[in-house]
């Protein structure tokens, strides 16, 4: 035995005291669900690749990311983000800026050309995809990687579905769209432009397809009836922004009035801005805290000098003016007539009232179950035809990229399991991560980290992107924001308090582990976890 | 100037490791290798404080003298129970003498070693807060007095725990001990009197002089491992909450000392030659009857006869502290 300096004698040891016997409680090591990951509607591990842009391993962190997501660049610009929303460290400072870190990710790994890896395996299934939207390219993406042989097929000359044709371009530089779809398709997923299924089950036949997802979206504009004189322009809101990808802009005159009050008429009120109008005003019927757009989108949009009326309704529209009628809020807050008008100047009326799906391809497929006008899927994305998975703004959900891209991801697992005549099982969630889970004592006090705004002179004249990006500094900064609520990050805390040597610690990337021969219960572990990741729980008697 | 804190990598020098600091800079506590001076399988009580901040302390001796080290002990908990006999946990030499002797013991390692010129061996003496602040004093003040090369740490549980929760002259006022009943119109300890050992400490113009608590680590262990690099006396006393002696839940003991430190309550600086050199500021402050109320010893000022009057002149002492002490800093809070 090498004994330690001046011992001579063998000591008898107090290992031989086995003080776990005194314990009536034991910690234990667990992994609670982040709240953001919970908020995500594309399931992304969000917490999980935060952990790798923490220690600067962009490459992980965007790998991470992806397994999720293959599209983060686009996802780190038009995200709603709910996960901020929920983010534990609002109720410390402010959130972590998740939505800015997963667009510099994007950005880096357009930059430095990271690809996806090849699918291992070829499982000989062909599946068709049909609509190249944010769901349709998520689904192709998962099922590649998952070995089937994808073929999308695409109605408009160009993929990308809403992305491209509807959210404007100073908020999606179509260079990062491209590069994002390039990726995907490099997997070796064929897309067929100017390809519109006309009858999905003779689609399916004429190509062998073992299974079909579709994701045609909601593109036919609303309408309502307005009393016009032929002299006024009524165009609906899809059809000016898809004009704006094409050869000739669209003419709205210099007065325009947009109806409606969702993102859509934001987007088409900043347009007309940006195409020179010098008046953009939006007609909505409620009120601001009642209306469906977001509201940054809402103060973006006057800060570069649209115009709202709120509480008002378009009665006519006659040469050159419209008469709008204001509007009062019942008790239950719905609007109602006044009986008091008002004229407005305007060249042309754009009506944003929301989408409605051309189910027109499902005709005569039995078994379907149509409602309110968007297809039924069950929980595993399947409409009532087996083989036939639908997602994205066709079915029954919030019409949002992220909902699309995560249907796309849920529907391909469950595709995949349906082709391998199985079940495709969903992992069971772990508790959630609260805030009371937390010791925020460890945590440095930091502010979320603001992201450069376009000029307001080129904001207003041109279609450049209006949100900048964070550098490599800001974005690891804002990264190391993230609490890593519920998931261990190895600050070894439990492994320092413990009064009793009762933890081991296993290096790098591999945690810790409990002695619970000496482990005594007292937990301090557990209440000096930064970040939630262990628990009592009662030993059995 | 104090430990330089690391302003922001998520958790910078907060907690004990972290996997985004380079390895130099981080904790002994954090290392793998770690000595673990008092090893498991001792009988301290479950959420020892005093067990904790042993092993906190010792260990960052034992690094900074590359295990060169040998200490001597004065009766108390920590010592009974490490080494009933014949097992023990201290991985280090280790020798007990008596309970007020400790630091006679040490000086006279220290003595024999340099006699038999082997200075790289270093010597530390510890005990608790009765064995330092009461019966140890006389032999503590001559070895500072005589300046004798000696590290001596007192892990301060304001009480003798070990005997059974008895007043010493570092229990602070109004705690309840079993020798100070929570009964008439000033019930728990006496206010005005006690020791401030740290000051005694300082003015014996000793090289160096800290406080340190188990909520603060990266402190503690730069306050150990300079203490180590200096020759002399030195004085180092560590805040360790006592779960039994105290009445507060195992899990709490860091918790209660963090408290401490941020109600201004345990001032937590150092002195060199006699002059305070720098201060661990409050970061969130805190009231005192946040620190109060979750231990038992203080359970007579709350509830159906309260003593707000005696709460607020707790509160005052904290308050004379942070203004003695400069512990706010303007605008209260140190990190970005
Ligand atoms: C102006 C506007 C702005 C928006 N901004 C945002 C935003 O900032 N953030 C956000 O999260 N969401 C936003 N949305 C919503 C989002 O764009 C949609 O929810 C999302 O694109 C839906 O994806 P999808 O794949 O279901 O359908 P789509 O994106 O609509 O894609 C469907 C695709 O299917 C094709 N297709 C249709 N029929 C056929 C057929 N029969 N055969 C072959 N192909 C067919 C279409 O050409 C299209 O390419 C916005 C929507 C609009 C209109
Ligand atoms: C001369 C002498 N008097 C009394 C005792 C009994 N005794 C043993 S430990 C102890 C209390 C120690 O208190 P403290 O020094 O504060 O250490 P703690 O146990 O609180 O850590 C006492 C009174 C003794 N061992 N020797
Ligand atoms: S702090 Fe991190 S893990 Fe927690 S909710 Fe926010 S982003 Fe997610
Ligand atoms: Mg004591």
């Amino acid at each position: 035995m090498s004994k330690p300096f001046a011992i001579t004698l063998k000591p008898g040891t107090s290992l031989a005291n086995l003080t776990g016997t005194w314990r009536s409680e034991r910690p234990v090591y667990l992994d609670r669900l982040p709240p953001c990951n919970n908020a995500c509607p594309a399931g992304e591990n969000i917490q999980g690749w935060l952990f790798h842009a923490e220690s600067g391993d962009y490459e992980q962190a965007w790998r991470v990311l992806t397994e999720s997501n293959p599209m983060p660049a686009v996802m780190g610009r038009v995200c709603y983000h709910p996960c901020e929303n929920s983010c534990n460290r609002a109720q410390l400072d402010s959130a972590v800026g998740i939505n800015s870190v997963e667009r510099f990710l994007g950005d880096e790994a357009i930059k430095l050309g990271w690809k996806f890896a090849a699918p291992a395996t070829t499982s000989g299934k062909k599946v068709l995809v049909v609509g190249a939207g944010p769901s349709g390219l998520s689904a192709a993406y998962h099922l590649a990687r998952l070995g089937h042989q994808v073929e999308i097929q695409e109605a408009g000359p160009l993929s990308g579905g809403m992305m491209r044709f509807g959210i404007p371009k100073y908020r999606l530089p179509r260079e990062v769209l491209d590069a994002e779809v390039q990726r995907i398709l490099d997997l070796g997923v064929t897309l067929k432009l100017n390809t519109k299924v006309a009858r999905i089950e003779q689609s399916m036949k004429e190509g062998n397809f073992d299974a079909a997802f579709l994701a045609v979206g909601a593109h036919i504009g609303k309408r309502t009836f307005i009393p016009a004189g032929d002299a006024t322009k009524i165009v609906d809101a899809v059809s000016v922004l898809r004009s704006m990808e094409g050869e000739d802009k669209p003419m709205l005159g210099r007065r325009v009035v947009i109806y409606g009050g969702g993102n859509t008429a934001i987007d088409v009120a900043r347009t007309a801005k940006r195409l020179g109008a010098t008046e953009a005003i939006i007609v909505y019927r409620r009120t601001r805290d009642k209306m469906p757009a977001h509201d940054f989108e809402v103060e973006e949009a006057l800060q570069e000098g649209v115009m709202i009326k709120w509480l008002s309704t378009i009665k006519q529209a006659g040469e050159g003016e419209i008469t709008v009628e204001k509007m009062q809020l019942d008790d239950k807050g719905y609007p109602q007539p006044t009986g008091e008008y008002e004229t407005l100047a305007a060249d042309s009326v754009v009506l944003a009232l929301g989408q409605d799906v051309d189910l027109s391809l499902l005709e005569g497929v039995p078994g379907l179950e149509l409602k309110d006008g968007t297809v039924q899927v069950s929980s595993n994305m399947m409409t009532g035809h087996p083989g036939i998975f639908a997602g994205g703004d066709m079915v029954p959900s919030e019409r949002t990229v992220t909902v699309a891209i995560g249907h796309g991801k849920k529907a391909a697992r469950n595709i995949d399991a349906w082709l391998r005549g199985t079940v495709h099982q969903a992992e069971a969630k772990h508790e959630l991560a609260e805030f009371q889970n937390l010791n925020t004592w460890y945590y440095s006090d930091a502010h979320q980290t603001v992201r450069p705004m376009l000029d307001i002179i080129r904001r207003q004249t041109s279609f450049d992107e209006v949100q900048g990006g964070l550098d490599e500094t800001n974005a690891l900064f804002e990264a190391r924001r993230c609490l890593s609520c519920g998931n261990c990050f190895e600050c070894d805390n439990c492994y320092g308090v413990c009064p009793d040597n009762a933890v081991i610690k296993l290096g790098p990337g591999k945690r810790f582990e409990f002695k619970y021969d000496y482990c005594k219960g007292c937990g301090l572990c557990v209440a000096e976890c930064p970040c939630g990741a262990i628990k009592m729980v009662a030993e059995e008697t | 100037m104090g430990f330089q804190t690391v302003k922001f990598y998520q958790t910078g020098t907060f907690t004990v490791g972290n996997r985004l600091l380079a390895p130099d800079e981080r904790s002994v506590q954090a290392d793998e290798n770690r000595s673990n001076s008092i090893n498991s399988g001792h009988r301290a009580c479950q959420g020892c404080g005093e067990a904790l901040g042993a092993r906190y302390a010792i260990d960052a001796a034992m690094a900074e003298s590359n295990g060169q080290l040998i200490a001597a002990n004065a009766t108390g908990c920590l010592e009974v129970f490490s080494t009933p006999y014949p097992e023990s946990s201290w991985q280090l030499p280790w020798i007990h003498s008596l309970f007020g002797n400790a630091p006679a013991v040490a000086t006279g390692i220290a003595a024999a070693m340099k006699v038999k010129g082997r200075h790289e061996v270093r010597v530390v003496a510890q005990g608790g807060d009765g064995g330092t602040t009461d019966i140890g004093f006389g032999c503590l003040s001559g070895m500072f007095e005589r300046n004798d090369d000696v590290l001596y740490i007192c892990y301060d549980n304001e009480a003798y725990m070990n005997t059974g929760v008895q007043r010493s002259s570092a229990t602070p006022p109004a705690a309840r001990t079993a020798t100070t009943m929570p009964v008439g119109s000033e019930p728990g300890n006496v206010f005005g009197q006690g020791k401030n050992v740290p000051e005694i400490a300082m003015a014996h113009n000793i090289p160096y002089v800290a406080t340190a608590t188990v909520a603060d680590l990266r402190d503690l262990e730069y306050k150990v491992r300079k203490a180590m690099r200096l020759h002399g006396a030195r004085y180092i006393q560590i805040f360790v909450p006592c779960p039994l002696g105290w009445g507060t839940a195992s899990h709490d003991t860091i918790r209660m000392a963090r408290l401490a430190k941020e109600t201004g309550m345990f001032p937590v600086f150092e002195a060199e030659h006699g002059e305070v050199t720098g201060v661990v500021k409050i970061r969130h402050k805190v009231a005192i009857e946040e620190y109060l109320k979750p231990q038992k010893r203080f359970a007579h000022l709350f509830g159906k006869h309260a003593h707000p009057e005696t709460i607020a002149r707790l509160q005052a002492i904290a308050d004379r502290n942070i203004r003695k002490y400069g512990l706010l800093d303007e605008g209260g809070n140190q990190d970005v």
